[in-house]
């Protein structure tokens, strides 16, 4: 809502405040003022002129060589607008003079004629194009006859003034007119109103005679007042009306429009205009449209409608979209006579949902939609038709055609001043609440302790107990509230146990060399299963904005992997992140996805770089499976992880492993498909992903200490030839297995395949320590339990001790 | 035999000064003063001196012995500081030369300004509520006052998987889940979460943002009980000296509504470009919780009462680094994140 505050001032004392000081005092009060405008943007030397002559340039066909008074001197000025005529009234700026746009005017020469200022647009004063009415939009204004020579073109349009542009909240659509700003206003500053007036001579012949009035559609339109008004002339309206709308942000057409308009931004009541004649009936009648009926609107769009749409017709047809849009085939032209003037209350449900169907938002159905003042629908038709005989020359007939069965009742709230206190932590007095009431203009009596109060209609959001404590707190100052905090048990706060190891979760992977990515849950239909961890159904917008942002994701290693390649496209020498997020799964029971935590890592480009040492290495899968394994020994659940061969689309085949916890899949570490990383120009990258939550939840044993032994501990090398598929996870298997209590711990620490060995062989060699607490071990136990281990090793995985 | 001994004396010192080593002037000790040295050997032949000239000789070849070991020990000492030089000489390095990098991520800066908020407020006796990202339209409006058709709707676009189900357009169904299973009970939560709505992604705007929600439900909680702990939260996050100011505002689940400003921490009041010249900066959206929110989640709104903030940790940490661009936060670009790393406590 842009309010004029020259305009505002004819409602309420503005006390001679200082724009911005009215904005601050307007917004601390709840209303945001996002923005002072001043619309003289500082102009001088921007004067009116009187073209005296006008001739064409001797050297430019666009050109003009205009003789203009500017009220001290005749001079000369150069103008390339198409429209200017000798005897027009015109904007001059005059050499010195700053446009809006920055454009300084000096005196020049143009194709050899001096010119010595400019004659401007409205654009050029820094009017939007949208708001200049259509005569005017592709050339110079041109001001009225009267306007004298010389004096300051700024009062004549209206830019001596300082718009305020509220940033209104969708309770406070009583802002959303002149008059519901002034009462805000009148509010803060406790000052009085003043109220337009609506006087004029009634005709002798009576709109009920002119128009008869029926409404199928009560409860969409429980009101509607139409008055007609003839022997109208359309034309041009007065200045001072087309630069307040001007001012609100609405283009000027003819002063019939304009008069409806205006009233519109006073009262905040959308009205229309019909063309009497070209309604054709003396009927109107609303009524839901016919499915499939067709209007043509104003805007010449041809609109399909639907039987939940409000049309007003006249008997036979629609000639409006209820609330939304007039129709084209009723609409006031030049030569329209009779007028229709259409003020009703429309239900806001009702005119929302149609204005969204058609797409069509306009101001008149965003006050609809919120809902407009039931008392104020006769004013604002009164306020037209008299506008309308003041200024379009019209003859209103007397009295109207009107349908009211719209519940006016004001709202009715019952408050103690101690509940109002207790909930603001306050001691506002009943004097201080009673006045802030009176100031606020609601009825209220105080009896019995207790507050009876009657909001006025325009107010629909003042419904229940706490709004009348926001409108007392809010006029008394929300800086008074003191400062405390609540009084209650002490209780302490903290983390759950899974956020808490959520939180380690992160340090680790940050503390192993990973940064914390956070992705887009939504994605594409092609990324949206890829790498997933299991198969489940897809969740998918019913309206996405875009394809690639149309599914919820079933894992995070697509988005991942985006980085990745942006950030290698950027010279990043090493990428390396992890993300913690949801997946999203199939459907449970409520209807909902099931929305799975998961975390994911990728590692790409060089891992160890410290090259004045001679150390260098790209990433490897041991990298990443090292750190899942670092990970789930923070977690405790190191004897419980599993790694086993196996082979996912767009993953190496070769490097790929499921990750089991206790035998059953949690997650998956692989390196990318070389084909893969080709399409995305990535080097090698490997990846990983986990059930986050899962691991989480898992349930592990308290940690309990072990007694730090004070006997040593024996070691024994074994080497190993075995075939080179043997997985060497295996091996350690049979060795854990089969080396008894005694065995502590056992270490690969050598893999040898090459020239030096038989073809599909490998050496591997393994440390085993033994160890009891109790005691130090003989020569005889270990031998023996080491026997064991090579028997075993050699009966169940035909392994060979290397001589 | 003590002319022989003066001789060997002299030889044996003579010797001491020429060794340059460690190593040659224990060859000297050797030689000279070891078990099968000359003056050993004197002393041993001192078993064919007649009785009486024993003792004088065994007390010269002592002297000898002493000061031949004195002036050894002497020497060894300097050889063995020198021997020390040298290989401290030989070992020293460029310590200009880089160390071997710890090489450590960071977390991204949302969820650092995220862990700040909920520690700050679990120091309060703060809990951390979760809820799914998914949500029923049920607990993202109709449960928060907003009803179907409230007009109030169209300031948060959503995306919905089907009629009733949408990607949650903000934290509090968190809350409204929080109240439903605390049956009537006090809450005191902070809601961290990601939420979505349908944006285009700009410089302002992104479809996926961050929020992080508090509330708090008790017996005769005020309105300035809520301006208390904001202006704690303020002055935490944003320094000692930081004021707030409360502005009505409009939330269909609070009211009072109320939108909070904290003094510019750039210019402290004065005027900057970080504040837009108006010494205030707009932090977060808070409230009295509406009866009817209370009441839909079987609170008695006559007994009990609350208060519940909101703020986008993207906007915090925009402020607070100084990060111009929301888009910054989901591209991942490490030269970005790599930025958040230094700890600021």
């Amino acid at each position: 809502m842009l309010v004029s505050t020259k305009w505002l001032a004819e409602y309420v004392n503005t006390q001679g405040l200082d724009p911005k000081d009215l904005g601050e005092k307007i917004t601390r009060a709840g209303i945001e003022v996002d923005a002072v405008i001043d619309r003289s943007h500082g102009m001088t030397n921007v004067v009116v002129g009187y073209v005296k002559e006008k001739v064409k340039h001797p050297e430019a066909d666009k050109l003009n060589i205009c003789q203009v008074d500017v009220g001290d001197e005749t001079t000369q000025i150069i103008c390339g607008a198409p429209n200017v005529e000798a005897g027009q009234k015109v904007i001059v700026a005059r050499p010195g003079a700053v446009l809006p746009g920055g454009m300084k005017i000096k005196k020049a020469k143009l194709r050899g004629e001096e010119s010595n200022g400019m004659i401007c647009s409205l654009q050029e004063l820094g009017i939007e194009g949208r708001l200049v009415s259509k005569a005017y939009a592709d050339g110079i204004y041109v001001l009225p006859e009267t306007a004298v020579p010389g004096e300051s073109v700024l009062p004549l349009l209206g830019l001596d003034d300082v718009v305020l542009e509220l940033g209104l909240t969708p309770n406070r659509s009583d802002a959303l007119s002149m008059l519901g700003v002034a009462y805000e206003v009148g509010a803060i500053l406790s000052e009085d109103m003043k109220y337009p007036e609506a006087t004029y001579t009634e005709s002798n012949e009576k709109a009920s005679d002119y128009l008869s009035l029926k409404i199928d559609a009560i409860e969409e339109n429980p009101m509607y007042i139409a008055k007609v008004v003839k022997n109208i002339q359309v034309k041009e309206s007065p200045l001072w009306l087309q630069h307040r709308l001007m001012a609100a942000g609405v283009r000027p057409h003819n002063n019939v429009v304009d008069i409806t308009n205006y009233v519109l931004m006073e009262y905040g009541q959308p009205l229309h205009a019909f063309d009497y004649d070209r309604l054709e009936t003396k009927e109107i009648v609303v009524r839901l449209a016919n499915e499939g009926e067709k209007i043509v609107t104003l805007d010449d769009q041809e609109r399909t409608l639907k039987s939940n749409h409000l049309v007003i017709t006249n008997g036979n047809g629609p000639v409006a979209i209820a609330g939304v849009m007039g129709g084209a085939n009723s609409e006031v032209h030049d030569g329209t006579t009779t007028v229709v003037i259409e003020s009703a209350y429309f239900a806001g449900g009702s005119v929302r949902q149609t204005s969204k169907d058609h797409n069509l938002r306009s101001d008149a159905s965003a006050r609809f939609e919120k809902g407009v003042d039931p008392n104020r629908v006769i004013l604002a038709a009164e306020r037209a038709a008299s506008l309308l005989a003041e200024l379009a020359g019209g003859e209103v007939l007397a009295g109207s055609v009107i349908v009211d069965e719209l519940d006016k009742t004001p709202a009715e709230v019952v408050v103690s001043p101690d509940f109002i206190n207790n909930r603001l932590g306050m001691k506002i007095s009943l004097e201080d609440m009673t006045s802030i009431l009176t100031r606020l203009k609601f009825d209220y009596q105080a009896a019995n302790g207790l507050l009876y109060i009657k909001a006025p209609t325009r107010r629909q959001d003042i419904k229940i107990e706490e709004d009348i404590i926001e409108e007392i707190a809010r006029m008394y100052g929300y800086d008074e509230i003191p400062m405390t905090l609540p009084v209650e048990e002490s209780k302490p706060g903290g983390l759950t146990s899974y956020q808490a190891k959520r939180r380690q979760v992160r340090a680790f992977l940050e503390g192993a060399g990973l940064y914390q990515a956070i992705t887009y849950s939504l994605t594409s239909k092609e990324m949206s299963q890829k790498f997933a961890l299991e198969t489940a159904p897809v969740t998918e917008l019913l309206m996405p904005m875009s394809e690639d942002r149309s599914i919820l994701r079933q894992s995070l290693i697509p988005h991942l992997l985006e980085a990745v390649t942006y950030n290698t496209a950027r010279q990043a020498d090493t990428v390396a992140l992890y993300e913690v997020g949801s997946v999203f799964l199939g459907e449970t029971e409520s209807g909902l996805p099931h929305e799975q935590e998961h975390l994911a890592a990728v590692i790409s480009g060089k891992w160890l770089d410290h090259s004045w040492q001679g150390e260098k290495k790209a990433v490897d899968f041991f990298v990443l499976k090292g750190i899942v394994e670092g990970l789930m020994e923070l977690l405790g659940l190191s004897k419980e992880i599993t790694f086993e061969r196996t082979v996912v689309d767009g993953l190496h085949p070769g490097r790929t492993a499921s990750i089991q916890l206790a035998g059953e899949e949690i997650g998956l570490i692989a390196q990318l498909h070389p084909s893969e990383q080709k399409d995305r120009d990535l080097k090698e990258t490997y990846v990983m992903e986990l059930n986050l939550a899962q691991v989480l939840n898992k349930e592990v044993e308290a940690l309990y200490y072990a007694p730090v032994s004070k006997f040593p501990s024996i070691s024994r090398d074994i080497a190993l030839v075995v075939d080179s598929e043997k997985a060497t996870g295996e091996l350690q298997a049979i060795i854990q297995l089969s080396g008894g209590r005694l065995l502590k711990n056992v270490h690969l620490f050598d893999l040898y395949e090459g020239e030096k060995m038989e073809q599909g062989k490998k050496s591997v060699a393994f440390s085993l320590t033994y160890f009891d607490p109790e005691r130090t071990l003989t020569d005889e136990e270990v031998v023996n339990a080491h026997n064991k281990v090579l028997k075993a090793l050699a009966e169940q995985a035909g392994a060979e001790l290397r001589g | 035999m003590e002319a022989q001994l003066q001789q060997l004396k002299e030889e044996a010192l003579q010797k001491i000064t020429a060794s340059v080593n460690v190593k040659e002037l224990n060859d000297v000790r050797v030689a000279y003063l070891g078990k099968k040295g000359p003056i050993t050997d004197l002393l041993k032949g001192m078993g064919n001196l007649p009785a009486e000239e024993r003792p004088k000789m065994g007390a010269l070849v002592n002297v000898v012995r002493e000061e031949v070991t004195t002036v050894l020990e002497a020497r060894m000492t300097l050889l063995q500081e020198q021997a020390i030089n040298e290989q401290l000489e030989k070992e020293s390095i460029d310590v200009t030369l880089p160390g071997r990098p710890v090489k450590t991520g960071n977390h991204h800066p949302l969820t650092r300004v995220v862990e700040e908020i909920e520690d700050l407020f679990i120091g309060m006796g703060y809990e951390i509520a979760e809820g799914p990202e998914v949500e029923k339209d049920y607990y993202n409006f109709e449960a928060l006052n907003l009803p179907k058709g409230h007009p109030a709707r169209d300031m948060q676009d959503s995306f919905y998987i089907s009629e009733d189900i949408l990607l949650r357009t903000h934290t509090s169904p968190v809350q409204a889940r929080t109240m439903e299973a605390k049956e009537g009970q006090p809450i005191k939560i902070i809601c961290p979460g990601k939420v979505y709505r349908r944006d285009n992604d700009d410089a302002t705007h992104s479809h996926q943002f961050t929020q992080i929600e508090g509330l708090v439900i008790g017996e005769n909680i005020r309105m300035s009980d809520l301006k208390g702990t904001l202006s704690v939260f303020a002055k935490k996050m944003f320094g000692d000296e930081r004021e707030i100011r409360l502005r009505p505002s409009f939330f269909p689940f609070t009211e009072p509504s109320v939108e909070m400003d904290i003094s510019c921490f750039k210019c402290g009041g004065d005027g900057c470009n970080v504040c837009k010249k108006t010494g205030w900066i707009e932090i977060l959206g808070a409230g009295m919780v509406h009866p009817n929110v209370l009441e839909m989640a079987g609170y008695d709104s006559k007994k009990l009462s609350g208060f519940a903030f909101g703020m986008g940790p993207e906007r915090i940490a925009m402020l607070k680094y100084g990060v111009e661009d929301i888009r910054h936060f989901y591209t991942n670009d490490v030269r970005f994140l790599s930025q958040f790393h230094r700890t600021e406590v």
